[in-house]
């Protein structure tokens, strides 16, 4: 089994303090700390674990500058095969990105091709489909669980409410991968030895033939949704804001 | 024009998103018409159509279930009628079907949308970004057709006006059954020996507790005050407790009387599953987190020292 994972550096916004550079055109990044988008760490982890379990290759890809290659030799260091950067700048939306990774991806050989379901930056979810369709194979999104037969798979979709949908695939496909689907590795000190000696290849747009499309969306703006109602704070040391709480809690009845 | 709009349904139930879609749809001041498709239909059309200007159906097993099906179904009754917009939900159907209808019909799309306009014929939408922190706008390049997926919970279904739109079924244009993508079965979650949507008393843990390790500090806090250890979506796929215990869209949806939330940032999706509560508190080391917006009560503080306070205090309080 040869698998294509494509994965994302984006920036840590979860527990950051955000704002919005001049002009409203991007958030202020200075400050904050990127890493691999956290669906497309579980891809990886998943082409790793099918590579294992039977044979091929695992190729890892990513679209920037070389700012981005720390993923990539985080992903051959789990246990990926090879890497490529395609030395660009961000593609404008996912559209862009779609058309450069499909014409990237359509020259390799593979049978399956992974993504992360979606993005933690712009939460979209779509690059992984769009690229399926180009491509002209079969597809899966929300993917959490792969059960390789042969030229085949059964994968699960996961659905509202804790439900799945299983479905039967021709491969070659393309899955768009959920949290949770495994337990991804870390990084081993033996690994990342071994890393250094795997390929990372740089390409450019030119050597892969990328056209020119429009991109789909243009942004307007961005900005910092307005202030709305906040919880009435409980202060004073952990011991004290425990202790208020307890009371109020017993107050309202908790116990 | 119009704008059309997908009635999603599942296992004999017609979805939410469905009636939301068309009230998304109606800050476009068109005509609507809804698109019904599948088999064992049941009334899912008489129900949207009390709603929506006008509901395509199209009765075809070989669509039930099946999303390849779905798309290409949508792809050619779009193409015959160009609507200028077709809108669903952004479900997981929605992942999986809209930007693959985008591409076929060479629509530019905007998925997880929490606003809709029209400006000079362009359609304008709003996007929630990096972790909810920040608001995007967006315009959709020109196009015959544009696909939006809203995110669910976003437009509110309660004042739809009537309109007990005509039902017209259409023969299907879906010209083979999909034999690449085949849908075999619904493989229902597992029920542990908890229940968390039976539980007066929750305390659920995100990513902020850090470590397994420090579970049993939860379940000291939860046996202390009579209630139930529940968590966010990372808990789960960490691995460190049960799916059954999740709280959100793809979890369980809760209405305790209290609901105490322990390093739980507080995106959309699990706040959709909580926010029936009837006293929220929220414990989070970051002031700007989401969840002290939802919450009525915060503790902005370390969690890890804030819950064994909490546990010694509740005792001292009942002894």
């Amino acid at each position: 089994m040869d698998v294509i994972v494509c994965v994302k550096k984006v920036p840590d916004t979860a527990e950051a303090d955000v704002s919005v550079g001049a002009g409203g055109r991007e958030i202020n990044k200075e400050r904050l700390t990127f890493a691999i988008n956290e669906w497309d760490n579980y891809a990886v982890e998943e082409a790793i674990r099918l590579k294992e379990e039977d044979e091929g290759t695992v190729t890892v890809v990513t679209v920037g500058g070389k700012d981005k290659e720390d993923i990539l030799r985080r992903s051959l260091a789990m246990g990926a095969d090879k890497a490529i950067r395609l030395d660009m700048e961000d593609p404008e939306d996912s559209f862009v990105l779609a058309n450069v990774l499909y014409t990237l991806i359509k020259d390799q050989k593979f049978d399956l091709v992974l993504f992360g379901a979606q993005s933690g930056d712009f939460n979209s979810g779509v690059t992984g489909v769009m690229v399926a369709r180009m491509l002209g194979i079969s597809h899966a999104a929300m993917v959490n669980g792969i059960e390789v037969l042969d030229g085949r798979t059964k994968t699960s979709r996961e659905l509202e409410g804790g439900l799945n949908e299983i479905y039967e695939i021709k491969l070659p496909a393309l899955f768009t991968i959920q949290t949770g689907i495994n337990e991804p590795r870390y990084v081993s000190i033996s690994g990342i030895r071994k890393a250094r000696k795997k390929e990372l290849k740089v390409m450019t747009p030119a050597d892969v033939g990328v056209t020119e499309v429009k991109p789909m969306l243009s942004l307007e703006k961005m900005y910092l949704p307005p202030p709305g109602k906040i919880a009435e704070i409980i202060g004073g040391s952990p011991e004290e804001a425990a202790a208020k709480l307890a009371s109020l809690l017993k107050e309202k009845g908790a116990f | 024009m119009t704008v059309y709009v997908l009635a999603e349904h599942r296992r004999g139930e017609l979805m939410d998103v469905t009636f939301e879609s068309i009230s998304a749809a109606r800050r476009l001041n068109d005509e609507v018409v809804a698109i019904l498709l599948g088999k064992d239909l049941g009334d899912h059309a008489e129900k949207v159509a009390k709603y929506a200007d006008k509901v395509l159906v199209v009765e075809d097993e070989r669509i039930e279930n099946n999303t390849e099906a779905y798309t290409q179904v949508i792809g050619e009754l779009i193409k015959k009628d160009k609507p200028k917009v077709f809108l669903m939900g952004n479900t997981s159907m929605g992942m999986d079907i809209a930007p693959a209808l985008a591409i076929d019909l060479d629509s530019p799309i905007a998925t997880d949308v929490v606003g809709i306009s029209e400006e000079g014929g362009r359609i304008k939408v709003m996007r929630s970004v990096y972790n909810g922190k920040v608001l995007s706008d967006l315009v959709l390049g020109e196009a015959e057709t544009s696909v939006i997926a809203i995110r669910s919970g976003e437009f509110s279904a309660a004042d739809l006006e009537e309109k007990n739109g005509e039902i017209t079924k259409v023969d299907s244009p879906l010209k083979e059954a999909i034999e690449n993508k085949k849908f075999l079965e619904f493989v229902e979650p597992v029920a542990g020996a908890v229940d968390i949507t039976q539980a007066d008393v929750l305390i659920s843990v995100g990513r902020g507790i850090k470590d397994k390790d420090n579970l049993p500090m939860a379940e000291e806090l939860a046996d202390a005050v009579g209630g139930v250890v529940s968590c966010s979506r990372p808990v789960v796929d960490y691995d460190w407790l049960p799916k059954d215990r999740q709280v959100g869209t793809s979890g369980k949806t809760v209405k305790p009387k209290f609901y105490l939330a322990f390093g739980i940032s507080g995106a959309f999706q699990h706040v959709a599953g909580m926010k029936g509560a009837t006293m929220i508190v929220a414990i989070n080391k970051d002031i700007k987190a989401p969840i002290f917006s939802v919450a009525q009560y915060g503790i902005v503080d370390d969690l890890l020292k804030v819950m064994p306070a909490l546990t010694e205090k509740i005792k001292e309080l009942k002894s």
